[in-house]
């Protein structure tokens, strides 16, 4: 893979040679010791919070996939004068409300390729970045209950294998020596086995959403907070800029970044998407001694959960399943998710929770996202990442960086086409047709 | 969420299934010059306002009509609802 060569396009390196000095090692034990020393008095933020200026060159609209897609562009592509714009915090949005759960076991050949190349950014990000963003490689386990289950995980992590990542297909009992506790007998869907990709785990959201903040910060990117986009200025057909509770900032490339809103974001700009936006609940018990070993999921209802490192159980299963920008659900799916997991492990059934969220989804028309340029030029659109964003978050700013540096998508995000409905080229992983509410 | 159904009255939201946009109602014509676009635009595009939202949902644990429910996705809250048949016979 072949880096552009940003001086080709007439583009500056970082404002501010110095502040490249890699890694920036703000943090240390002898830093930790002397800060108790002084009470604490002396850490700085993490970032600026710097007002807008009137024009950039780039400017990225959301801050979770938008902020490692600015730091990939600033850092590895050689850009410079780009913000971050984000109508709240950085972690607010949707890097902050998810299950955290990292993985790269897709079947199709327009998405596994992409997804591993996350999973190996996911495996160097904290070098990369020099922040503890706690990526734990626990183990993502896919349970099967029939024959034909069994078949089809034969089949995609034979697939998964093609593409370079790694899977395993287990025997029942292999399962229980991982796994004992889970529901091995049950009479309607007994466990047959498993697919297991053991480089799966999960990592810290919000510590993802710090370190590429942090990083893009310090490669001169303005990270623009509190700052919503209300309009594009589009001249002629070619963007302009952009119109901001902040006020109005001129760009020659805007690229939006902000799954759950693209539909509204988008329709700023007159485009209808082939996306709906529906929520996704997720829930956490208080914190328990170790118990479940890595990521699980049920293979016969929408159930999966993994333990987080402070001893809660976080899990999740169905969108509720209607049009939705509520950021919250409702009660039959909460009794839909718990049903599953009791069925699965009857050893949760005595755990309380001690919170649930809502997360605002990009249903796509074929359950898989979209990385393109628009029909307006100098508008980007990363969108339609459905229950997935999370784990795609360093190849999609990867890949993204890459269409907004050099015009063309990245060869793994080479599916991702805005216009593939309209070709008849649709990456449906769940067979389920153009129906957002079943992927 | 309670959907008003016009001949039943008030009804769980889990009798139900849901469908998406009432604009799917209004299916293209096969016959007409641009149908290929027309029908890629039915089939793929939608609307997604933040806000009131026309939908379809069928009664599927209950007398088996299509209702087009008149809900907000910001609330939940719903304003309304009119049997299917009566939208589309009116036209809209």
């Amino acid at each position: 893979m072949a880096e552009p060569d940003h001086r080709d396009r007439g583009c500056p390196v970082g404002r501010d040679e110095e502040r490249w000095g890699w890694p920036d090692m703000r943090f240390s034990g002898f830093r930790l010791v002397a800060e108790a020393l002084r009470g604490h008095s002396g850490w700085k933020p993490l970032w600026r919070d710097p007002a807008p200026q009137p024009a950039y060159d780039v400017v990225i609209v959301g801050g979770g996939h938008g902020m490692a897609t600015a730091y990939y562009l600033a850092k590895t592509f050689g850009q410079a004068r780009i913000a971050v714009l984000d109508k709240g915090w950085v972690g607010g949005g949707n890097i902050g409300r998810n299950t955290t759960i990292i993985r790269s076991n897709y079947l199709l050949p327009g998405n596994e390729p992409f997804y591993e190349l996350s999973m190996t950014l996911w495996e160097g990000l904290e070098q990369e970045l020099n922040f503890n963003a706690m990526v734990s490689q626990r183990g993502v386990l896919n349970l099967c209950h029939t024959d034909g289950q069994r078949d089809s995980f034969r089949r995609r992590g034979n697939a998964m294998r093609l593409a370079g990542a790694d899977a395993k297909l287990l025997e029942a009992d292999e399962v229980r020596a991982m796994a004992p506790f889970l529901n091995f007998d049950n009479a309607r869907f007994p466990i047959k086995g498993g697919l297991l990709q053991g480089r799966g785990g999960t990592a810290r959201h919000d510590a993802v959403a710090w370190g590429y903040a942090r990083g893009a910060d310090v490669a001169g990117v303005d990270i623009i907070q509190n700052c919503e986009v209300t309009g594009f200025d589009i001249d002629n057909g070619r963007v302009t800029g952009v119109q901001t509770t902040r006020g109005p900032i001129r760009a020659n490339t805007v690229g939006v970044a902000v799954a759950g809103n693209s539909g509204r974001v988008m329709g700023l700009a007159g485009m209808r998407l082939p996306i709906e936006s529906h929520v996704l609940q997720a829930f956490v018990t208080e914190g328990l001694k170790p118990a479940i070993p890595g990521v699980i999921t049920y293979g016969a209802g929408h159930f999966y959960i993994s333990q987080s490192d402070k001893g809660g159980l976080v899990f999740g299963g169905d969108i509720d399943g209607y049009n939705s920008y509520a950021q919250r659900g409702n009660l039959p799916t909460v009794e839909d998710v718990v049903e599953g997991g009791m069925a699965l492990m009857p050893m949760i059934g005595r755990a309380r929770l001690l919170r649930s969220w809502g997360g605002v989804m990009d249903m796509s028309m074929d359950g898989s996202p979209i990385i393109d340029a628009t029909p307006v030029e100098g508008l980007y659109l990363n969108a339609g990442w459905c229950y997935g964003g999370f784990k795609a978050t360093p190849a999609s700013g990867y890949c993204f960086a890459h269409l907004l540096a050099t015009g063309r998508p990245h060869e793994v995000a080479a599916a991702y086409r805005l216009d593939r409905f309209a070709r008849g080229h649709v990456i449906d992983e769940r067979g389920a047709g153009a129906q957002p509410n079943l992927h | 969420m309670l959907i008003p159904h016009p001949l039943l009255g008030p009804r769980d939201a889990q009798e139900f299934t849901y469908l998406g946009d009432a604009r799917l109602l209004e299916r293209p014509d096969p016959a007409a010059e641009n149908a290929e676009a027309r029908f890629c635009d039915y089939v793929y595009l939608r609307d997604n306002p933040a806000g009131v939202h026309r939908e379809l949902w069928f009664h599927e644990h209950g007398d088996r009509s299509w209702l087009v429910v008149t809900r907000d996705t910001v609330t939940h809250e719903i304003l309304g609802a009119e049997l299917a048949a009566d939208v589309k016979g009116a036209g809209a």
